[in-house]
């Protein structure tokens, strides 16, 4: 009883966290200056809140073959999107992209 | 809850549209249409199209991603907008939406049971599939049996797709063996160590579930479309990684038209041995003894043809428009 | 609740129209190609929006469930055969204009109906 109560409370709490995590990154790609950065915002969404979302979908779905499923799911999810993430930069790279630099000093209120 | 996912999901297909309609670079609207596939197969999920959501997210998500990059790097990625009669189109369009929306008023609302459309053959489908042909899946049974003279079309069109791309595109037989490649030409991803090892990782898991979903077809979703096209997104992975040398040394041209004719023939050869065996084309209880088992036989070997053809066209198809030189 | 039952036709319509929009009023080949898809896809949600039932599930026959209502598989069939066939042309189209690219050196249709007049 207690068991499921904390069990549902986690994965509850995974659940928001990942959707939290998720629209941070949605926030993060739409407000940074450039390519890099906006990946870099966007890849949050990839890894911790793949990882958050999937774990707690695994709380609820209890000791199943679905859990297993779900955890192969996270794998490939785990292994493929930060590859493709680092593709695109590379390819940013090679097609002449510049990092938006500030010169040290401007901006810089401290 | 599930309906407010699908309203949301919905939203965003025509959001995605409109930001597909007002871009003027190809290469976002190629990468806006991938979004689009996906969303709209996890629409046909939620409304429990699983073959459909399967074969929409491999095929339109994937594929056609892949054969619209490979066509835009011998063109010009950015669109030169024009004004000719904007404006007409426009009010066109409009007037058009406007009807189909009042016509939609006398539709039957979603998931009524009683709509006209679920009254007739559907629910004689789902009652005979389990004396007739005895697979679970029903959809797999209509497709291959049932229907299986469209199935047999549809094979062809695909055969065709592949042929008239062959026409109109191949370089001849000296394409791959060309030896006067520029030496800047990085072959394939050589030099970069993360996506080239990931890729040599996950490509022979690709290579298997394809497999899987090939002969998993009657028992889940599944089936020889969707399994042609894992089975040649596993092999253009390779490609991509690999470089096109590589690639057409692993599977070479002749083996790919082998593929797609043997297909084919096998879908045509299976027909015709019903009819040798006294029954008519395509009537698969003819096969056997036992007609369930006659069945499943001719399930299975129409399904390993759809399969054969369908990845057989698709890596011709990428091949050819790899191999092609810009202009 | 009956506006959500009819929001699948909506967007239907507005998908086919905006697909509709851009084969008729964009020059560029590729991008006409693409408003093709997009019109072919709003035809497909039509089909499988037909298909859902309530209380249904996919119509994987469970030999466990007695009573189970099942979603129809029919217009799943055709839209199974339509995707394909529409990857097919959209193959073949790209293909042609690839080819209307070398011999002519332009997609964009207005350049192209130039070209011939002269």
């Amino acid at each position: 009883m207690i068991g499921s109560l904390i069990l549902d409370i986690l994965s509850w709490a995974l659940l928001i966290g990942g959707g939290a995590l998720v629209f941070i990154g949605g926030v993060g790609a739409l407000r940074m200056p450039d390519v890099y950065t906006r990946m870099h915002a966007a890849s949050i969404t990839d890894t911790l809140g793949t990882i958050c979302v999937l774990l707690g979908i695994i709380l609820q779905a209890g000791l199943s073959f679905a859990a297993i499923k779900l955890a192969a799911i996270m794998i490939f999810l785990l292994l493929t999107t930060p590859t493709a993430a680092y593709a695109l930069a590379n390819a940013a790279r090679l097609a002449g992209v510049v990092p938006v630099r500030r010169a040290a000093g401007e901006g810089d209120s401290s | 809850m599930i309906t407010l996912f699908g309203v949301f999901l919905l939203t965003l297909l025509v959001i995605t549209t409109v930001g597909i309609v007002r871009t003027q670079n190809l290469f976002a609207a190629i990468m806006l249409m991938g979004i689009f596939s996906l969303q709209i197969a996890a629409v046909f999920f939620i409304l429990d199209a699983a073959d459909v959501a399967l074969t929409e997210a491999a095929v339109g998500a994937g594929i056609a991603t892949v054969l619209l990059l490979g066509a835009l790097a011998l063109l010009d990625d950015t669109e030169r907008r024009g004004r000719r009669a904007s404006r007409l189109a426009a009010v066109v369009v409009a007037a058009g939406t406007l009807l189909i929306l009042y016509a939609t008023f006398d539709y039957p609302r979603l998931g009524d049971p009683a709509a006209p459309v679920h009254q007739h053959v559907a629910p004689w489908y789902i009652a005979e599939t389990p004396r007739l042909i005895d697979t679970p899946n029903v959809v797999t049974a209509i497709l291959a049996s049932f229907r299986g003279y469209d199935t047999f079309g549809e094979v062809f069109v695909i055969f065709t797709a592949g042929i008239g791309v062959l026409f109109i595109l191949a370089n001849g037989a000296d394409a791959a063996r060309r030896s006067d490649l520029p030496s800047s030409d990085v072959q394939g991803l050589r030099h970069h160590l993360v996506p080239r090892l990931v890729g040599r990782l996950l490509m022979p898991f690709l290579v298997l579930f394809g497999l899987y979903i090939q002969f998993h077809g009657d028992f889940g979703p599944g089936g020889g479309f969707q399994a042609g096209a894992l089975i040649s997104a596993g092999l253009i992975l390779y490609a991509l990684v690999e470089g096109e040398r590589a690639a057409l040394r692993l599977v070479p041209q002749r083996v790919l038209t082998l593929l797609t004719v043997a297909g084919a023939l096998l879908f045509v050869g299976v027909g015709c041995a019903c009819m040798l065996l006294g029954g008519n084309f395509l009537d698969y209880s003819a096969l056997s003894a036992d007609a369930v088992a006659g069945q499943h036989l001719g399930i299975l070997l129409v399904e390993i043809g759809v399969g054969l053809t369908v990845s057989g066209v698709l890596l011709t198809i990428f091949h050819t428009f790899a191999a092609r030189e810009r202009a | 609740m009956a506006v959500l039952g009819l929001y699948n036709y909506w967007v239907f319509a507005l998908l086919l129209m905006i697909g509709l929009y851009v084969v008729i009023s964009r020059e560029n080949l590729v991008k006409k190609l693409i408003g093709l898809s997009i019109f072919q896809s709003a035809v497909f949600l039509l089909y499988i929006s037909m298909d859902k039932v309530d209380g249904g599930t996919a119509p994987i026959l469970r030999a466990d469930a007695e009573n189970q209502l099942y979603s129809n598989p029919l217009p799943q069939v055709l839209i199974l055969t339509a995707i394909v066939v529409g990857i097919a042309t959209l193959a073949l189209g790209l293909a042609i204009a690839v080819r209307i690219n070398e011999a002519y050196g332009t997609i964009e249709e207005d350049e192209l109906l130039e070209m011939d007049r002269e």
